[in-house]
């Protein structure tokens, strides 16, 4: 038998020991990141269980919130969702679609994307105070005097679902254009330079071949904007939010409740005041609230997760 | 004697800059229409580059600046009065690697007709027409007659690429750029393109940038040598193989460098 040539050293082994150590310490650091979010949803749906029912996502609040159900709160976010999303998509894919498919590259595209990151990264409160000043304190007086008349204030707009909605899409615009242009970006030049070389022209390049190759990415982009619309409370604080409003119990009343010129409640800050405003909240109630939230949330992240393994596995190239 | 000889393309000097970078230096040519001509040379020698100054391809970037004439049908192809869409019908492009876009092999087909017609003008009928005759064309007719609708960007790469060719006729063009049309295929597609290439000359004219001197010496009528942005030979393919003028031309076919 001769002697193995590539038998490892002392030092090799010693040497992968050690990788195999790093390793695992990396490994544990991510399993680290998946603990406290297991921790937090067990507590909180551990305690929620009780109080959830379809009663509980039902009925309307009672009692400052201490009995009844979530139903007034869980309308208004979702009103909120629709407009927030029915003013900025239309907006934001027209505008990623200009940016990506027309402008030129230049300086000033790189400033307006510059501009667009960077207002993603505003704090949602900033956006807010924004909200209460465009659209609560300068484009509502304007709405008013056309539509309303100064002696009666009940026909006047407040603020409200619109100039909420405003809000909440002025905050998501930027995070519509970077996932647009992303989605955009993604379909291969090569499928750009075949149709200008059959002599389309821009449009219709978009329209038969960029858009509908990019539509899962960009729906994508749509669809997680709407968990930030909904979970978010700094935004609407100022615009529109309310912590009670009567609602009906029943009847057209209870599905359409509000008007776009009055206040709403909403989920986050339906939670937000029951957790810590009101004392002698039922512990149920305020878990109950958060697990519906979070709930509301996970269900759409994970529609949005199938929508897009679904339209990815219908194209292929 | 013979008829005098058509020129599908004649060029006059044209010079292109990518940015500060001269790509073409006063390249003068004719090509002769229905013929098969080739451009070799080694990398970056401007022969992709002078290919997409032919429909005009070059301009989507707008960093590049073009100077000089390129006569096509007779007409300077950078008039002011020139509508790129025409031009684009008249002067089909196959690239490097098969672009089928990813809609239907049908749809590939059709595409060039929809997008230049009023819906009410293409009629079922006329479309159904239109692939069977592009696709019998490029012999892929018998193979994909069963699959018309099937995912283009699902074929095989030889398929593929025909598929790229067939999608052009239907605009009825005078002209076919190939961009190193075989780079991406085995030796199998390889030959199949190169047949479909001898069938089509003689309808078309066909402008092929090559890599492969063997494939430019088999497959083409017609042999431009480029280098450094110059246009530096241009004769029958068999004299500039076997007798060379300029001794450039001589040791890049024989291999020294390139």
């Amino acid at each position: 038998m001769k002697e193995n040539p590539f038998a490892s050293t002392q030092f090799e082994r010693r040497k992968f020991r050690r990788a195999n150590l790093n390793k695992w310490i990396m490994f544990s650091f991510c399993a680290a990141l998946i603990i406290p979010l297991i921790a937090i949803l067990v507590d909180i749906f551990v305690k929620a269980a009780p109080v959830i029912s379809l009663d509980y996502l039902w009925l309307n609040p009672a009692n400052k919130g201490k009995e009844g159900g979530l139903w007034a709160p869980l309308v208004g976010t979702f009103y909120l969702v629709i407009g927030s999303l029915t003013l900025v998509a239309p907006v934001g894919i027209l505008a990623a679609i200009y940016l990506n498919e027309y402008a030129k590259e230049g300086i000033l595209n790189r400033v307006i994307g510059i501009a667009v990151t960077s207002l993603a990264g505003v704090p949602s409160i900033v956006h807010g105070l924004f909200g209460l000043g465009a659209f609560v304190l300068v484009m509502l007086p304007a709405v008013n005097s056309v539509i309303g008349s100064p002696n009666d204030r009940a026909s006047n707009w407040q603020a409200g679902l619109l100039t909420a909605s405003l809000t909440v899409a002025v905050m998501n615009l930027p995070v519509i254009i970077a996932s647009a242009r992303e989605a955009l970006g993604g379909v291969p030049q090569s499928f750009r330079e075949a149709c200008w070389n059959l002599g389309a022209t821009r449009w219709q390049t978009i329209r038969t071949i960029v858009l509908p190759n990019s539509l899962s990415g960009i729906l994508t982009g749509v669809i997680l904007t709407i968990s930030r619309a909904a979970g978010e409370t700094a935004p609407i604080l100022f615009t529109g939010v309310t912590f009670f409003k009567f609602v009906a119990d029943a009847g057209w009343e209870k599905i359409f409740p509000y008007n776009p010129g009055e206040p709403f409640m909403a989920m986050s800050m339906h939670l937000n005041i029951i957790s810590n405003q009101i004392s002698q909240m039922p512990e149920g109630m305020k878990y109950g609230s958060a697990a519906v939230l979070i709930g509301l949330i996970l269900f759409v992240n994970s529609f949005a997760i199938i929508l897009r393994v679904w339209l990815r596995g219908r194209k292929r190239w | 004697m013979s008829a005098p000889v058509q020129h599908c393309i004649t060029t006059k000097d044209v010079c292109l800059w990518y940015a500060k970078f001269q790509a073409l230096i006063n390249v003068t040519v004719n090509i002769k229409q229905g013929k098969i001509t080739s451009l070799i040379g080694p990398s970056g020698c401007g022969k992709t580059t002078l290919l997409r100054c032919f429909n005009r391809i070059n301009e989507r970037y707008d960093y590049v600046t073009t100077r000089g004439e390129i006569k096509i049908l007779g007409k300077n192809i950078y008039d002011e009065d020139v509508s790129l869409i025409e031009l684009r019908k008249k002067v089909g492009m196959v690239f490097q690697r098969p672009n089928p876009l990813p809609i239907s092999v049908y749809e590939n087909i059709v595409f060039g007709l929809r997008i230049h017609h009023e819906r009410s003008a293409t009629k079922q009928s006329v479309l159904d027409e239109a692939v069977e005759k592009a696709l019998t064309e490029v012999r892929l007719w018998d193979d994909l007659k069963d699959r018309l609708d099937t995912k283009a960007t699902t074929l095989q790469l030889e398929q593929q690429q025909k598929l790229c060719i067939a999608r052009l006729l239907p605009l009825k063009p005078d002209i076919i750029l190939m961009d190193e049309p075989c780079s991406a295929l085995d030796v199998e597609g390889t030959r199949a393109i190169e047949e479909l290439m001898f069938e089509l000359k003689g309808r078309y004219s066909i402008v092929i940038v090559t890599h492969n001197m063997a494939q430019a010496r088999r497959a083409s009528d017609e042999c431009i040598f480029m280098l450094m942005g110059e246009l530096v030979e241009h004769t029958r393919t068999e004299d500039l193989f076997l007798t060379p003028k300029n001794p450039k031309t001589a040791e890049y076919i024989e291999g020294r460098y390139g």
